[in-house]
């Protein structure tokens, strides 16, 4: 099979697979793009943001950074905080985004909640090039990201059709996500820690601030959880 | 704007820097040429289920029980999510399905 073929081959299993995150992110992107043109911003800042950046929670927050006093230690620190969440992906991921070349580079950089949820769980068809299938998954979902922002920064002015609750395709594609890897596990334990616990802290820390909290009480269940897990038998998720 | 422009160009290389650690940090404190440690092998076969139950909550986090729709329209089409994702397992169909359904409700119900 020549290169072309084989890159053909891997965009066509890997698209069908991004169709959620295309009218997710062209919403979000948009949604991001019109705020950040009602607060002030030429077209441009969207654009560049949601290319260097490709974290939809923090370019919004970074909205407000850039309305506020210059505070770039105060950037950096809100960046880590609310992207914690990305370590987990990297930990899960030190295999799988290993062994394809330059692409992991990319892939690394554009692990974003949607990338990453696709590419762990997504079952790669035989004979699709592993390395192009998530480095196609990845691009796709920057494109879509990139192209709602700017959209919306350049037109967002102009639309006025009513697509209150579209936002509800991220929730709904998360829920598809767990249930695929619940049905796929045979051990249903870390599902119920990951459910209960950020249920938990989202009622105590309130829903600005349980993302943190969720994370240490996660790491620390499943730390206690790993002897009964470990002899339970291997779980069957890969 | 009370920034100049050198200003919010490194503000935005923070935020930059901020998200490419989070996301690198992982694959430079365990390398491939070394052994991966048991525990964090551990964490990588159990902690995506755990994050995945997270980002559920996480995208549900504005939802109040107690004010408004007491997030009877969250609920209704998250249920409906997982039945017809349940039922077809075809994600585009449960995904769509779920969102047409969510976007009913709170624009002609709710």
């Amino acid at each position: 099979m020549g290169k072309g073929a084989q890159l053909k081959k891997a965009f066509k299993a890997a698209f069908p697979h991004t169709i959620p995150i295309f009218a997710g992110f062209w919403f979000l992107g948009m949604t991001y793009g019109i705020y950040m043109n009602v607060s002030g911003f030429s077209f441009w800042y969207p654009m560049l943001m949601s290319l260097t950046i490709f974290a939809g929670s923090v370019e919004f927050v970074a909205v407000n950074l850039l309305l506020g006093a210059f505070n770039p230690l105060q950037a950096l620190v809100m960046t880590l905080m609310i992207n914690a969440r990305h370590l987990f992906y990297g930990i899960s991921m030190l295999d799988r985004y290993r062994g394809n070349g330059w692409k992991d580079i990319y892939l690394i950089f554009g692990m974003c909640d949607e990338s990453f949820s696709i590419n762990y769980t997504a079952e790669i068809p035989e004979g699709v090039d592993r390395g192009w299938f998530l480095f196609f998954v990845t691009l796709l979902n920057h494109f879509y990201w990139f192209f709602g922002a700017t959209f919306g920064g350049i037109f967002g002015s102009l639309i006025h059709f009513n697509m209150e609750g579209l936002d509800f395709v991220m929730t709904a594609m998360f829920v598809v996500i767990f249930l695929e890897q619940w049905l796929k596990e045979k051990n249903h334990a870390s599902a119920f820690v990951g459910l209960g616990v950020s249920l938990l802290c989202r009622i105590a820390f309130g829903a600005e601030d349980f993302i943190i909290p969720s994370m240490l009480a996660i790491l620390g269940v499943l730390t206690l959880l790993r002897k009964p897990l470990e002899k339970g038998g291997e779980k069957a998720c890969e | 704007m009370r920034m100049t422009f050198a200003q919010r160009m490194i503000t935005i290389a923070m935020v930059v820097l901020g998200t490419v650690l989070t996301r690198f940090i992982p694959f430079w404190f365990f390398p491939a040429d070394k052994p991966t440690p048991k525990y964090i092998q551990y964490l990588g076969k159990t902690l995506p289920s755990a994050a995945f139950g997270l980002l559920v909550i996480y995208c549900l986090k504005n939802v109040s029980v107690f004010t408004g729709s007491h997030g009877a329209p969250e609920f209704l089409a998250v249920a409906a999510v997982a039945g017809l994702h349940l039922w077809k397992r075809q994600m585009l169909l449960s995904v769509a399905g779920g969102t047409v359904f969510y976007m009913l409700l709170v624009q002609f119900v709710f």
